[in-house]
């Protein structure tokens, strides 16, 4: 084999393998998106070539699902735009938590994979990323994962959007509680020691009692004060893999 | 306004959180401690998610029995933690609820 082929090999089994380990959260994205597609036309809120651009172009299931809701209220357009970047805040999070990962990348790189950058991605990669000793091939496992997330919702949304021109009432199924299933499903495993535990109490708990206010602010401040319940937490208990 | 200025702009909102920190911060180091908040923030923001949306009923604390969402939740915490498999705890978990509706007097 020559080195340039084995080059090519060691890039198409990093790709892989990104896209192997999202394959559970493809699977979790289909209800999202079915249902996404489907309340975008269905209820006459977006054109079914708006509702195939919005996945398109912004290709972020919550902010997708809000922007439906707040138009289907009559929302001005703008407080629209408004909400969907604080809902997406979190995002600055994920790519703070994997630019070190991505150092020494040309902006040809980073700009796609911050396009494609989402919350399912976010985790397999982070997951990876912090068990992986070496950054090389990181930005292709990335990739990996992206494309198929990626590729992934853009069908099923244009599915969903085809159903929705038949189906009357998708919430009425309980399909919305497959996000919530999912996301436990992803959760339960990074409870590793005292200090996860503190972050998922308090971040649970404070989003209880936070969820009256406004625009998904309480999202917001029960994960701050969640991450702050860990760090502290983590001065008293180290967690168990605590990594030097 | 017009449907795509207003899909352009959720886009040009949504990108302006993923690309410029990535731009920024792979170019220069986080400082050690903000690092290890980081490793937190997968874990609050779903807890902040979840725990609402199974325990809060038109605002208010939803802790009976025919709540399905919270019966399948448990089910679904205890498939993943004993098997840490994720395709199994979304299944049994979505079972789990469509049996406990269909079985819960209405």
């Amino acid at each position: 084999m020559t080195s340039r082929s084995k080059h090519h090999s060691v890039i198409r089994a990093a790709m892989l393998a990104g896209a192997r380990d999202t394959f559970p959260l493809l699977v979790g994205a289909w209800p999202f998106g079915l249902i996404f597609g489907a309340l975008a036309v269905s209820g006459g809120f977006f054109s079914p070539p708006g509702a195939t651009a919005m996945s398109a172009l912004v290709f972020a299931g919550s902010a997708q699902f809000i922007a439906v809701g707040l138009v289907a209220a009559g929302t001005p357009a703008t407080i629209v735009i408004l909400t969907t970047f604080v809902v997406n805040l979190r995002h600055m999070l994920y790519a703070a938590t994997l630019a070190p990962h991505l150092s020494k990348l040309p902006a040809r790189w980073l700009l796609p994979l911050g396009f494609w950058l989402t919350d399912e991605s976010f985790v397999v990669a982070a997951k990876h990323f912090e068990e992986s000793r070496s950054d090389k091939n990181k930005h292709w496992y990335l990739l990996g994962s992206e494309i198929a997330m990626y590729s992934n919702w853009q069908f099923v949304t244009w599915l969903g959007i085809l159903a929705g021109q038949q189906i009357k009432d998708p919430q009425s199924w309980g399909l919305d509680f497959a996000m919530v299933v999912t996301f436990i499903g992803m959760l339960v495993p990074m409870v590793k020691g005292l200090p996860t535990l503190a972050v998922v109490l308090v971040a649970g708990g404070a989003g209880l009692l936070a969820s009256g206010l406004p625009n998904q602010l309480g999202l917001l401040l029960a994960a701050l004060l969640g991450i702050a319940a860990g760090v502290s937490a983590e001065l008293i208990w180290p967690e168990p893999e605590a990594k030097p | 306004m017009n449907e795509f200025l207003l899909i352009a702009g959720i886009a040009v909102a949504t990108m302006a959180t993923r690309i410029p920190v990535l731009l920024w911060l792979s170019r220069r180091k986080l400082p050690k401690g903000l690092f290890r908040a980081l490793k937190y923030v997968p874990g609050a923001v779903l807890s902040a998610i979840i725990f609402p949306a199974v325990l809060l009923a038109d605002g208010k604390l939803a802790l009976q029995a025919d709540n399905a969402p919270l019966a399948a939740s448990v089910i679904a915490a205890l498939v993943s933690w004993r098997t840490r498999s994720l395709l199994l705890t979304i299944i049994l978990g979505m079972i789990t609820l469509f049996l406990w509706k269909a079985l819960s007097p209405a």
